[in-house]
């Protein structure tokens, strides 16, 4: 998976936590998900088990609290794919 | 100087209703809301039948985001959020996204416990080493005031939040709190009520006391009956009611409309002393509590045209009779009308008291007093107690001043609200 493809699907995750719709339409590498997508940050810790389930991967306490940003996010995803392919 | 206080909205989720209006006119006709419940059955209950309102997906979206419904596993949450929400709107309030919080007005919201399903849930993901798996919705969910904060963050109350919790005189209390408040002129508007989960879970205990009916699995609708020679135990149920409380000032000068005063009530406990325990009332406390109520409420026995009773289909059904003929010493002739919501309902145990409040309500309002059923043979030991004409089994329409409802819980504690008809002046 690519972090193009990545990016989408991590994009069908987000958007039921968020109301930022023009952010929503711009999600990028550099959105943050407080700042700009204005999620309640009690909400991270539900994304990641999203992120888990879609993925098929485990995400530890460290990675969980990098994941903060689209960019993190996306780098820590193919980070444990690659993990999981190897 | 106090605040008079009055009730400017209503809303209610019940077995036999949902909306204000379905539910007015389910009272009025003395339709029941209990069913028989097949999960009930499945687990071996004694009693299988209970009272439990009836919502589509449809109606519940209506009140919560898609990321709330998500995960959402609280019965009691949901019926609290739409009876309060209800009464919210009943009461010509808007539900804006101001950013600034509404300061002067906040909510007592009672419950006995919350989101039983959803705890079972969690539990059963900690003991299967998946801790990490309950995400956001489990605490929120589960915590006692869970539905004060959901009802809290769509409404934007500013004032006090807050969920009292005194078994089944809840829902009463929660409205005596709410006044309280508004009277002391701490708040200009409360939103008062009470909920209670559905299910087997919440259910389950009062089945193992045998305080349940076990009697009516194949006729449900006849199961719970107050006051009866044949009442053999409550029908479990479940709902929520919810009441706007609102100084009149500013009642009048929104040009609200007003179903009913609180005139006052009393809160107290037998203290487990004497015939109290913690399952048993002490009549001296209820007595008491109710004397007092009248007194608070600046009211002469006398007055009191209609009695809401706790009145659950149990045994203890006369003893009620007797301590409201010991506290308001009237004449045998001249007992007020007595009736209980929970022949229709079934025991909606945290929600009774706010559910009976809005059926109260809607009496003095409309002018009816809805009728007892399930109690054709009436009771021997009420019947020496009270003449049977007190007793309405079908409907009677006229309109009356003065009612009078108490709510009784385990923990021997009691709660008694007056509620006078308003005239508009």
């Amino acid at each position: 998976m690519n972090k193009e493809e990545i990016i989408d699907t991590l994009k069908t995750i987000i958007e039921l936590y968020s109301e930022e719709a023009t952010a929503l339409a711009h999600i990028d590498e550099n959105t943050d998900f407080i700042h700009d997508l204005k999620i309640n940050s009690a909400n991270l810790v539900d994304i990641v088990l999203d992120i888990e389930e879609k993925f098929n991967i485990e995400i530890d306490n460290d990675s969980m609290a990098k994941m903060l940003t689209v960019k993190a996010t996306t780098e820590i995803i193919a980070q444990k794919l690659d993990a999981h392919a190897g | 100087m106090d605040n008079r206080v009055v009730i400017t909205g209503l809303g209610v989720c019940a077995p036999n209703g949902t909306t204000i209006d379905e539910f007015s006119d389910a009272i009025k006709k003395g339709l029941s809301g209990v069913h028989h419940q097949p999960d009930l059955e499945a687990l071996n209950f004694s009693c299988q039948i209970a009272g439990k309102p009836s919502l589509n997906e449809e109606r519940i979206s209506q009140y919560f985001t898609p990321l709330e419904l998500r995960n959402l596993n609280s019965s009691g949450i949901i019926y609290g959020v739409i009876a309060g929400l209800d009464a919210w709107k009943d009461a010509g309030l808007t539900i804006g996204n101001n950013d600034e919080p509404d300061w002067d007005s906040g909510t007592i919201f009672g419950a006995g416990t919350s989101g039983i399903d959803k705890f079972r849930w969690a539990i059963n993901k900690i003991d299967a080493l998946e801790i990490k798996k309950l995400g956001s919705s489990v605490v929120i969910q589960t915590m006692a005031s869970g539905v004060s904060a959901f009802i809290s963050g769509k409404l934007g109350l500013g004032n006090q939040v807050s969920t009292n919790s005194s078994a089944c005189a809840t829902g009463t209390e929660s409205i005596l709190l709410a006044y309280e408040r508004i009277k002391t002129g701490q708040a200009t508007r409360m939103l008062a009520g009470s909920t209670s989960d559905s299910g087997p879970y919440i259910w389950g205990g009062f089945d193992a006391m045998k305080v349940c009916t076990f009697k009516h699995n194949h006729d449900p609708q006849k199961g719970s009956r107050p006051m009866s020679t044949t009442a053999s135990g409550f029908v479990p149920g479940s709902g929520a009611g919810a009441l706007v409380l609102e100084s009149l000032e500013s009642a009048v000068q929104r040009k609200a409309k007003i179903y009913a005063e609180v005139c006052g009530g009393h809160i107290n406990s037998g203290g487990q002393r004497g015939l109290g325990s913690m399952t048993a009332p002490n009549p001296t406390a209820v007595q008491r509590c109710i004397r007092a109520a009248l007194k608070n409420a600046g009211i002469k026995a006398s007055e009191i045209d209609v009695i809401n009773g706790h009145l659950t289909a149990t045994t203890k059904d006369a003893l009620e009779i007797e301590n409201w003929k010991t506290a308001l010493q009237l004449p045998a002739d001249e007992f007020p009308y007595i009736n209980s919501l929970k022949g229709m309902v079934g025991h909606c145990i945290a929600a009774s008291g706010s559910i009976e409040c809005v059926a109260s309500v809607l009496e003095l309002a409309e002018g009816f007093i809805f009728p007892n059923i399930n109690c054709e043979d009436l009771s021997p030991e009420i019947s020496t107690l009270i003449d049977a004409k007190c007793i309405p089994q079908t409907v009677i329409c006229k309109p009356f001043n003065t009612l009078a409802k108490a709510s009784f819980g385990f923990g021997d504690i009691n709660a008694c609200v007056i509620f006078k008809k308003y005239t508009h002046e």
